[in-house]
């Protein structure tokens, strides 16, 4: 939060080089050792390359033409607006979520724990197929939704969201718990010793003091959720306009029309690049 | 389909050799088999008649079941051969082949995807269509909805999906209602034919227009209705031998008991319709 701090960081970022002012594990004296430069500039490649191949192989004269169709437009915006409102969703729950599991002993805390990072490491793909087990039209939960309130989550666009949400949420709860972890209680205790409720506490004292965590995960989530493909797909289906997001466009677009799959991967990635650049300062802090 | 033994000598080969790994994975996760197969199939190459070694056959997704079959009946009949299926989608089969995958034979879902292959002149002679499959209505099991005709899945309380029209079983429904003259809002494209069969084994969908193979594979789980414009929309499969097979021998004799009445009465059983 401090702006010298983050002054600091983001000069660190732009100069590249040391710097004047000493801190623990922050740089190396001497020339960088081989064996870590060289694995160092392959991962370096490894990650870049493929970026860099989609600009090369990108049909520049066509472009115009390619993402001047509604189709494009209507995904783009259908994975904006399902993005953002899967960021929504996650930080309602995910910000509570993460205060449990920072905060409250709880039996089986660890486990819990454990449990809510699953959707990190699960293939999407099944994290879709749980999705329709559990909120399908005939799901654990979706039959009573679909009986009791008329409500079917799959082939909708509320559907997308979920699963957007589902992939996503970890993201946020993990990287607030790790900024509750690293905030001081003292200051709930001492918010707690004046006559201020636990939630009054959260609410006034904790929240203030963890928001560059909540947003730093809160970006997180929204990038992966507008890169969700596999728990979408399988979810909520596609249909242009309803639940048809751009990575799906682009899988279905490579089918018939490479050309237009890297157009389309294009703007994902400028908009990507667009909106973790916006936010570079606030991630960096938080960092 | 990968066996793990390849899968571990493949992780070695890969945490061995570095940087060159990188470039040899696109290779590695396109093909079925690696160079651990040659030291057989080199064995082939001398005696024309003998058929041993491992045949690397590259076949659409929707010839999973019968193909494993024919492949079982193979290595039965040839001792000492190993057929390695690489099943997925005939785009990225074709793709695999042309980008130098090391198969001995394809088997595509469409003579579009096939042609990718003679085109790029990695086929060797002419691919020959060795079965043919038709669209059905796959429905729930007793079908409640009574479906008995295409026209029954543009009523508005049901939840009809199709395949996306970039995939070949897509471009088929597309014709049939087309000839049939109807027009049809579905809840989803899905990406391929077996996930929109799915929605309706999950019983997420109502109806789905899919093959009659796959109807077939999914047993009890679905019902199948037949409808008449699906004569309009009959999709060939065609199968060649490679240019570039690392056991033409092998591979061709594989072609040959697919084509054989064997091969054919398995494929009619799983749904398939001869050419």
């Amino acid at each position: 939060m401090t702006s010298p701090r983050k002054a600091g960081a983001v000069a660190r970022l732009r100069t590249g080089g040391p710097r004047r002012r000493p801190r623990a594990g922050a740089q190396v004296r001497g020339g960088v050792p081989l064996p870590l430069l060289v694995p160092a500039l392959i991962g370096l490649a490894f990650l870049l390359v493929p970026l860099i191949a989609l600009l090369i192989r990108a049909p520049w004269p066509s472009m115009p033409e390619l993402l001047a169709s509604t189709a494009v437009w209507q995904a783009l915006r259908l994975s904006l607006v399902c993005a953002t409102a899967a960021t929504v969703v996650s930080m309602l729950f995910g910000v509570p979520l993460a205060w449990l599991l920072a905060r409250v002993e709880f039996p089986g805390r660890g486990l819990v724990r454990a449990l809510v990072t699953l959707p990190l490491v699960l293939p999407p793909v099944v994290g879709g197929v749980a999705l329709l087990m559990a909120l399908g039209r005939n799901g654990v939960v979706g039959q009573w939704l679909d009986s009791w309130f008329g409500i079917t989550l799959p082939f909708t666009t509320a559907g997308v969201v979920v699963a957007e949400a589902f992939v996503a949420m970890p993201f946020l709860v993990i990287s607030v718990e790790g900024t509750l972890r690293a905030a001081d209680p003292r200051f709930e205790e001492a918010a707690a010793t004046l006559g201020a409720s636990r939630f009054t506490a959260f609410r006034r004292v904790t929240l203030p003091l963890i928001a560059p965590g909540i947003a730093a995960g809160a970006v997180l989530a929204w990038a992966r959720a507008l890169g969700e493909f596999g728990a979408t797909i399988t979810f909520a289906g596609n249909f242009p306009g309803r639940t048809q997001t751009m990575p799906l466009a682009v899988y279905l677009a490579l089918q018939n029309d490479p050309e237009a799959a890297i157009a389309l991967s294009l703007v994902l990635l400028a908009v990507s690049i667009a909106v973790l650049a916006g936010l570079r300062d606030r991630w960096m802090t938080a960092s | 389909m990968i066996r793990s033994a390849r899968r571990t000598r493949r992780m070695l080969q890969v945490t061995g050799a570095g940087a060159a790994a990188l470039l040899a994975l696109s290779a590695c996760s396109s093909s079925g088999s690696d160079s651990g197969g040659k030291p057989e199939s080199s064995a082939a190459a001398g005696g024309a008649d003998k058929v041993s070694g491992t045949v690397n056959v590259f076949a659409a997704a929707s010839l999973t079941e019968s193909f494993t079959r024919i492949g079982e009946a193979f290595e039965k009949e040839h001792p000492g051969t190993k057929v390695v299926f690489n099943f997925g989608g005939s785009d990225s089969l074709a793709a695999g082949i042309t980008s130098g995958a090391p198969a001995d034979v394809f088997a595509s879902a469409s003579p579009k995807t096939m042609q990718v292959v003679t085109d790029a002149g990695d086929a060797a002679g002419t691919p020959a269509t060795f079965v043919r499959n038709q669209l059905e209505i796959a429905t729930l099991p007793g079908n409640p909805d009574r479906i008995s005709s295409l026209k029954d899945l543009t009523g508005d309380d049901l939840k009809v999906v199709l395949c996306d029209k970039a995939v070949p079983c897509g471009a088929a429904a597309q014709k049939a209602l087309t000839a049939a003259g109807l027009e049809l809002t579905p809840v989803s494209y899905e990406e391929d034919v077996k996930a929109a069969l799915n929605k309706v084994v999950l019983k997420e969908a109502d109806a789905a227009v899919v093959y009659r193979s796959d109807v077939k594979a999914a047993g009890e789980k679905v019902e199948g209705v037949e409808f008449p414009e699906s004569a309009e929309a009959v999709n060939d499969y065609p199968i060649t031998l490679l240019k570039d097979a690392p056991n033409g021998e092998a591979g061709k004799a594989f072609i040959a008991l697919v084509q054989s009445a064997a091969g054919q009465k398995v494929l009619t059983e799983a749904g398939f319709t001869a050419p």
